[in-house]
């Protein structure tokens, strides 16, 4: 019956993501995955289907102390969630960076508590620090005070910028940052606001 | 029950107060001001009515067996509160399985007091005019466990596996925003806003968080269990909801405990 499971599910990576399924998928979490499916109740807007692993989620669930990623696995993540990436069809990648802001400071969105006819936000701030005028801000992200006065507002580092928050494990595999666009979290109008955040001359984020 | 609610009030403002006060010098983001109201309280903590109502339940006899819970074993022996809590989660013969504080409170309820499972667990967290007796029994129980050092040994099979599979969940990243525990708990000196993260997966970390739980929630003018810290968690995680007593539950709570092991108990302590 296990083995019959396993078996189903290799066959099923295999056919949605053929480059990881070749990874072996070694660290599964199906011991734990199975205890989860008996120990919570869905509720609200938050389904027992977010307890299922995708592949980077299950790649990325491993203890310190156990097996690191190996190169391949690191190099087949970033291939898989580049290529997740859909770039505005207009080329355009900013927005209004006041927008943004409301974004960076709203961190209600897909809770079971939430409200889901509400918009999302991305919630910057708990980890990131922005503008210098908001001193409530997290430090398991780099601070992102003067992004765009440091690195510029040319169209390569906007499309990186946006690249980025829609999905940060294109870079970073195995990153903390959620992966806003590849995950609904945000949509094109709402990552195209924070890229302006961080890059408009005119952001609080780029003020001195 | 006036002195109770007015000693609410009080706190209730009071941390507002502080709360004002501290946005005026957030300047500074190791501010805590918790610590502040912890200070100006003194020795006082609010946490103390629910452990006077815990005492009380503890001894009345309810239920339809109408018994109190004064043969409940916590591990101890039958009738013994005295350190318990120093000692759990614990492997129970009985129950075939290891349980936490608020499991087993649940077990005894069910078994001794003869309360249904499903009636008990309608009042697993205080809401306001509704009252927990899990939330005061807990505050009871971990009282008599003050200054005692924390000794959850992995000791049998079932405590090695109820570890094993609390480190693994601890790790297991999920739902819509890929969190895990360790997203906020796996690092040590990170924030959230301006809130402080224990690393859990250390013992500094694990002792600092764990020693204080149960406790009085300043924001929330109640005292919480370990099971509804972690429930909350998993709802900013944008999980669904963990249940009260599932095995998840018991086994992240073994993970925490014993990597918090060597504590000195100080529940029920006081948290933001």
């Amino acid at each position: 019956m296990n083995r019959a499971f396993t078996l189903a599910g290799l066959i099923g990576a295999a056919i949605m993501l053929p480059a990881l399924a070749s990874a072996g998928l070694a660290g599964t979490n199906d011991g734990a995955a199975a205890v989860l499916q008996q120990s919570f109740t869905a509720k609200g807007q938050a389904g027992m289907d977010r307890l299922d692993q995708d592949d980077v989620q299950r790649l990325c669930s491993r203890a310190p102390d156990g097996p690191a990623l190996s190169e391949k696995e690191y190099a087949e993540i970033m291939a898989s969630e580049e290529a997740s990436i859909r770039y505005p069809a207009d080329g355009q990648y900013l927005g209004d960076w006041r927008a943004g802001e409301k974004i960076a400071q709203n961190g209600k969105g897909f809770q079971s508590s939430d409200d889901p006819t509400q918009s999302s936000g991305g919630n910057c701030y708990a980890c990131h620090q922005l503008a210098k005028g908001e001193v409530a801000y997290g430090t398991i992200g780099p601070s992102l005070y003067l992004y765009g006065k440091l690195r510029g507002n040319d169209a390569e580092t906007q499309r990186y910028t946006y690249a980025k928050i829609y999905n940060s494990n294109a870079f970073l595999p195995c990153s903390s940052m959620p992966r806003f666009g590849h995950k609904g979290i945000l949509d094109e109008q709402q990552i195209k606001d924070v890229v302006a955040l961080l890059l408009d001359p005119q952001s609080p984020v780029n003020a001195e | 029950m006036i002195a109770r609610h007015r000693t609410r009030a009080i706190a209730g403002l009071a941390f507002a107060a502080l709360t004002a006060a501290s946005s005026i010098v957030l300047a500074q983001p190791e501010d805590d001001p918790v610590a502040e109201y912890r200070a100006m309280m003194g020795d006082d903590n609010p946490a103390e009515f629910w452990v006077m109502r815990g005492e009380a339940l503890w001894s009345e006899p309810r239920g339809p067996a109408s018994v109190s819970l004064e043969q409940c074993d916590l591990g101890m022996g039958p009738g013994v509160v005295k350190g318990a809590y120093a000692h759990l989660p614990r492997y129970f013969a009985d129950a075939g399985q290891v349980m936490d504080l608020e499991t087993r409170l649940l077990h005894c309820m069910v078994t001794l007091q003869g309360i249904p499972r499903k009636e008990a667990l309608k009042q697993r967290f205080g809401d306001g005019a509704r009252e927990s007796d899990f939330e005061a029994l807990a505050a009871f129980v971990a009282e008599e466990s003050r200054g005692q050092v924390l000794d959850v040994p992995l000791d049998n099979p079932a405590m090695e596996k109820a570890y094993a599979l609390g480190k693994e969940m601890f790790f297991y990243r999920a739902g819509t925003h890929d969190f895990s525990c360790a997203t906020c708990h796996g690092q040590t000196g990170m924030r959230i806003r301006l809130q402080q993260l224990p690393n859990i997966s250390e013992a500094e970390g694990a002792r600092a968080a764990y020693s204080g739980w149960p406790a009085y929630r300043v924001s929330q003018g109640e005292v919480r269990t370990m099971q509804w810290r972690l429930q909350d968690c998993f709802r900013q995680q944008r999980l669904p909801q963990l249940d009260f007593g599932s095995q998840a539950s018991i086994a992240l709570t073994t993970y925490i405990a014993h990597n918090a092991n060597g504590a000195v108990m100080d529940a029920p302590g006081m948290k933001r």
